[in-house]
This record gives structure tokens, sequence and C-alpha cells, in this order.
């Protein structure tokens, strides 16, 4: 046993392998913390925007100051808004190529092995840091195809009217209180516009990395696909390990329109000191497919539930959500599907794993509205308990107003067996060893769904999770 | 290759508090095979559990050593690196990992004892080779490799999935808990060539758990003993497999009239492995 302590011990710190920082000396700008009027007015200030998104932002404001926080999910009581800085400017300029990118910040990325990535198996990459994208780069005959892949704030300046005609459709202002605050100080995030008819064939990717400390990262998606149109977005996440917290929330809008496709993957690994509140919804219109495939890793707590609203007749849902919560971490996630037209189908599958005391938790709603006939709806969700100081919930919503429909619904919450331990170790296995095959067995359904690297980046994330974490 | 011997001494081993074992002394050299019988309930799967260190057998008395090494001292992959080995009577099931993903980890482990997690496994290619070679011999589908642990495996499967890992691992002991049972004569064969073959090559010391003569005449044991009431109370060779064969239990039942007091108490508390 000893040897399996030394591990235990080595663990507590080297868990998380993206935990460093750099430093700071170079920031262009950094707000004092703490948010008001004069906050919001800078960040627009900074940004020379036009006024009408000035005037979004305050009305948003104050739609953030009149709602109150959520009653249900997770603890959001140590959050404190007057103690963040809401914007960073980590520099005035934005890379086409690694090399036009600060050293110190593409030294970050390098650790992360984007740059790696995007000559390997990358169609377009966008890497955010701090407030702002710091590079961006889509290949050359996507773009000769018209397909844009490019930083929010860069297409508010350039395709203001798409970005006018789409923006806060999908998730409007007073949505929810995270949502206006969004709203009144997003910064960076990803817009992607693909024409007619384009496909896609590999992933954009979006890179999210927080460095300072009690930091607010609010980025801001919209992706459109137009008739036809295929595409599979990918975002990850991490940040350093502070003591304090930070906060990161985002707001995602899609619209996928006849015949298109859409797959959004997110790997979230960002460090238990993150409070992850992010708003994420897309309309599937006649025959569109929305796929959200949702890891969950880091934070200290994340409320997230993808949402796909079925509009015209014969579109598809998939939500596919991966939670792991270990040691002072909740995963509050799920998804929403909402059927609003006839013939539409959706699949929801949700598995969590909670570990030395962690909690997760499936949230999930289903909706059929009055007309939405012949609609179909699979929804399995399981949870897998490591400990018994571990804990998994289940919130299942179910609301039907039209008769002819299909509908299943499984749940099954199973702690890890003592006979499967014990079966892997009479083989040799360790007893991490032996977990991490169970537990990567148990997501393996979900795991499979994923292009290769990002399956193989799930597997090495959860045994990196795995690690120590047993005993 | 100097032979090793799996000694067990004086063994006492508690489930939930209830005392199953009761002093069960045996010896084994590498090269012999061994069978243990006994009627349902008497300890069988009690002691190979308890050889294998499942947590909820408890040994209040007694040794186990295989070689110098003391197995009770040390964890179940311990004891797996030690050169133990264990045919499950009921393997468990681990749905979404592949046999072959779960083997090369093992066959990793065993054959590598010193090296450390989260070091290479062996060479995907050797292992693959290797692996489709045994389950050829087998006569298993190499589609098996990749289906997931046990999981939906019919009975006669998952014996023949217990010798292959038998057969990948290469032990220095094997105990096989009832691996007959629930197979048809033909696959009793096959399973049992699998064992022959693997004891000839490495010198495996088998000990044989079964209710019944059929496997033993496949895998033929030199040396036989009977476990009654928590203690092994006959030693012998193949011909005391004759004789209960023809007798049944109740000569033994007569014979030791204590043991049969001790067997007729667990009975009435069935204990489900």
């Amino acid at each position: 046993m000893s040897t399996d302590l030394n591990a235990q011990v080595a663990g507590i710190k080297d868990d998380y392998k993206y935990g460093f920082h750099e430093s700071e000396a170079h920031y262009n700008y950094k707000s004092g913390k703490g948010l008001n009027r004069r906050t919001v007015e800078e960040i627009s200030e900074m940004k020379s925007e036009p006024n009408w998104m000035r005037e979004f932002r305050l009305k948003a404001l104050d739609i953030f100051f009149q709602k109150t926080l959520p009653q249900w999910g997770g603890n959001l009581n140590d959050l404190d808004f007057q103690d963040i800085h809401y914007f960073v400017r980590a520099t005035d300029r934005q890379g086409k190529s690694w090399d036009d990118v600060p050293a110190e910040i593409k030294r970050t990325f390098d650790k992360l092995g984007i740059p790696e990535a995007e000559r390997k198996f990358l169609a377009g990459v966008g890497a955010q840091y701090e407030s702002e994208v710091v590079y961006h780069s889509l290949r050359e005959d996507l773009a000769a195809k018209g397909v844009i892949f490019t930083d929010m704030d860069t297409a508010l300046r350039e395709h203001t009217d798409l970005v006018k005609e789409y923006f806060a459709t999908i998730i409007p202002v007073n949505d929810n209180k995270f949502a206006a605050l969004n709203s009144a100080v997003w910064s960076g995030g990803s817009f992607v516009y693909i024409p007619a008819g384009v496909k896609v064939d590999i992933p954009l990717q979006a890179y999210f990395r927080i460095n300072a400390e009690n930091m607010g990262q609010f980025e801001r998606t919209l992706i459109i696909v137009e008739e036809g149109a295929q595409v599979h977005y990918v975002e990850g996440c991490t940040a350093p390990v502070y003591t304090s917290e930070s906060l990161h929330s985002a707001v995602v809008e899609i619209i996928v329109k006849k015949g298109g496709r859409c797959r959004y993957t997110t790997i979230q690994n960002w460090a238990n000191n993150i409070y992850n509140l992010v708003t994420k919804r897309a309309v599937a219109h006649e025959d569109a497919l929305m796929e959200w495939v949702d890891g969950n890793l880091g934070s200290r707590l994340t409320m997230k539930y993808p949402a796909v609203y079925m509009v015209g007749k014969g579109a598809r849902a998939e939500i596919l959500s991966i939670a792991f919560a270990g040691k002072g971490q909740h995963q509050d996630a799920g998804g929403k599907v909402v059927h609003a037209a006839p013939y539409t189908t959706s699949r929801i599958i949700s598995k969590s794993i909670s570990k030395n005391g962690g909690r997760s938790s499936y949230r999930g709603l289903l909706k059929v509205a009055d007309g939405a006939y012949g609609s179909k709806s699979n929804v399995v969700c399981d949870a897998l308990i490591l400990d018994p100081q571990s804990r998994s919930d289940t919130y299942p919503y179910i609301e039907v107003d039209e008769d002819d429909v299909k509908i299943g619904h499984e749940a099954s919450v199973s702690k890890i067996g003592e006979e499967q331990l014990f079966y892997l170790r009479s083989r040799g296995l360790s007893e991490t060893e032996a977990s991490t095959l169970i537990v990567n067995g148990f997501i393996e359904p979900l795991v499979k769904e994923l292009p290769m690297e990002y399956a193989v980046e799930m597997n090495k994330l959860i045994e990196l999770q795995m690690e120590g974490s047993v005993g | 290759m100097s032979r090793k011997s799996l000694r067990i001494e004086n063994l006492h081993v508690s489930v939930e508090g209830k005392s199953i074992l009761r002093g069960v002394n045996l010896t084994i050299n590498q090269g012999e095979t061994h069978a243990l019988m006994g009627p349902n309930g008497s300890g069988k799967s009690t002691l190979s559990y308890a050889l294998m260190g499942h947590p909820n057998y408890e040994i209040t008395d007694g040794t186990a050593f295989l070689g110098d090494i003391n197995l009770l001292e040390i964890e179940p992959d311990e004891r797996a690196k030690a050169g133990l080995f264990l045919a499950f009577q009921y393997p468990t099931s681990i749905p979404g990992v592949t046999m072959a993903n779960f083997l090369r980890h093992a066959v990793t482990n065993v054959r590598m004892p010193d090296r450390k997690e989260g070091e290479d496994l062996i060479s995907m290619r050797d292992f693959r080779k290797e692996l489709k070679q045994k389950m050829d011999e087998l006569g298993m589908d190499s589609e098996f490799a990749r289906r997931y642990l046990n999981e939906g495996f019919s009975g006669g499967e998952k014996k023949r999935a217990e010798v292959l890992q038998l057969a990948m691992l290469q032990p220095a002991f094997a105990i096989l808990d009832e691996t007959d049972s629930g197979l048809d004569i033909d696959a009793v064969r096959v399973v049992s060539e699998g064992v022959n073959r693997v004891a000839k090559a490495q010198g495996t010391g088998v000990l044989v758990i079964t209710h019944y003569q059929r496997i033993l005449n496949y895998i033929q044991p030199q040396f036989v003993h009977i476990l009654y009431g928590g203690k092994i109370v006959e030693n012998g060779g193949p011909e005391l497999v004759t004789t209960l064969e023809r007798e049944g239990y109740d000569w033994i039942r007569a014979k030791y009239p204590n043991e049969a007091q001790v067997e007729d108490e667990l009975e009435s508390t069935v204990l489900t492995s």
C-alpha cells in the first residue's frame, strides 16, 4: 500500500497539470475589481463599439442587477461579483501566426499543445487569453468558400449585419442572471458562419485560458450554419490554480438551418477555483441536426445545460454529457430539448462520475409542445459513485403536451463494485488502475462518439483525475 | 527454474463474522495437479477467495506462502504478480472495458512487476499476436478480444475467457474454481486442454475445485483432497474421486461426525459466492 499512498500524497498537488500561470507584467489593460455602469462603458469604449452595442450592454446590466441568483443548482453564496476583474487585455494585437503572439502567452498555448494540434488535425483555431482572442487562424480554402471563423469583437466590426441579425436572438438578455451578466460585459468568444452547402469536415477549435487571479471571462459565441452546411466546433478551457475564485460565464448561441448539421464539443477542464456558469442554446430548423458533446471535468461549480429547440419538422437533437466531480467539485450539468415541431427526435445521454466527496447532478428538461406529433425522445442518465463520501442526484423534468409521441427515460446509479475491483486486482491491476479502467469503461459509450484525438484527450484527463483518488 | 510451493497451514477464515475455514492444511508444488472436492458450502470457494485476497474474507489464523512470499500480507494485485491465479466461478462483468485492453494491462503488470504506473504497456503488436494464438488454441473467435469483459457472455464463454486469462498470465499456481460448471462436454475438453497446455509449459501447480469427476478425466490430478466442515479431512490419490463418485459424501459424514455438525450449521446459513 505504501506506493499507493505516495502516489496519493503526490497527487494532491500534481492532479491538475494546467495549474501554472504566467506573469502579467506585459498586460495592456486590467480593469479594477467590481461591476457598475462605468465598468461596462469602459469595456465598450476600449473596443470602440457602435452605440447600439453599448446600449445593449447597459440595458443588460440593469437586468443583471434586477435578477436574483437561481435558488436551485449549486451553491453560489461565495461568489462575490464585486471581487472580480471584468476586463483584462493581455495584448493589444491579435496574431495571425503564432510568431505574432507575445512570448509569455504563446508559451502557455505551447504547453497546452494548441499549435501542435492545429498542425495535425484542425481547420482553424481561436485562442482566447483573459478577455480577448490573441490568435486566430482559418484554413485558406475554407475562407475562400466563404466560411467565417473569427473572434466576436472582430465580427462585430467586420460582419456587423450578420451579428446584428442574430446576436441575442437565441438567448435573450433576460433569459437568466448570468446571460444578462454576459450580455453586459461580454468580450471575445467565436463567431462562426458556414455558408449554405459548405461542409467543414475537420474541426474548428477555440481555446479559452484564464491566467489572472480573480478574473472574469465572458466570451460570447455565435454560430450560424446555413442550409445544408456542416461544422464541428470544439472548445477547451483551463486556468491556473489560485486560492480565490474566478468566474467564467459564457453565452453560446447557435442557429442550424434546414438540413444543416452542427456538432459542438466542449472539454472543460477549469481549475477547481472557477465558477463555470454558462448558457448554451441552439435552434434546429427543418431536418437539421444539432449535437452537443459536453465534457465537464474541471471547475468548482458548473451549472450548464446545453439546449436544443427543434423548431422545424424532422429536426434532431443529440446531447452527450460527461461529468466528473472530484474533491470540492459540484457538476450540475445535463441538457434541455424542446420539441416544437412535428417528427422531431432527440436523445440525451448523460454519464456522471463522483469521487472523493464530489457531487454530480443531472438536470434535464424534455419538453414536447402541442402539435409536435410523431416526435421521439430518449433520455438515459447513468451515474457512477466511487466512494461513500460522494454524491449523485438526478433531476429530470418532463413536460409533454402532445399525445402522439414516443418517450423513453432511463436512469441508473451504481457504486463502483467491490467485486469488479477485486476481479481486476486479482489480475495484477492496482486499485487506481482498476478504478480507472472501470471508469473509462463506464464512459466508453460516450467517448467512442468523439473524434479520435478528443477521445484520447478525454481518457487522459480521466486518468489524471483518477490518479491518487482512491485509497 | 527452481520449483516453488504453495503452502497453506492451519488456515482459518471468516466471512461476516462467520467461521468457514477451520484449519486448512495443503501444500502444492509447482508441476503438480491437485483436486479439491467437497459438498456445497464446505468452504471450497472460500479457500480460493481467501488465498486471492478478497476483502470480505477475514483470515483469523494460519499462514499461506507462495515460495517465500507471505501471501496474507500483500494485496490481491501483488499476489497476482507473485504468480497466483484464480479462475473465478462467477467472473464479474466490466462494461465498456474490452477483453484485449484489460488483458494488456493485466499481462503487463504480471510480467513486469517492477514497472511503475503510467509507464508503457507491453507492445501492442506482440501482445495481439500472442492473444490471437492463445484464442485460436481455445477455439475462440478473434472478435472475442473486442467484446466487453464478461459482458453478456454465456456461461461457457465466461469459463473460456477465464482460461484464456490463465494462458496469457502463465502463473506459477492456478486455482480453478468450478471451471467445469455450466460447460457441455466438448467445452470441458477444450478448456481442460487449455489448462493442461499452460501447466505443462509453465510447470504451473494446479488446484482444481470441483463437485464432479467429469473435469478430472481431462485434468488428471495426482492428489485429491476432500474439504468438509471447513477442514481437509481426506487426502489421497485419484482413487478418492472414484470412491466419492460411487458412494457420495455419506461415508465422510459418518466418519467425521464433528465436521458433519459444522457442515449442517453452515448449510442452514447458505453462503452465496
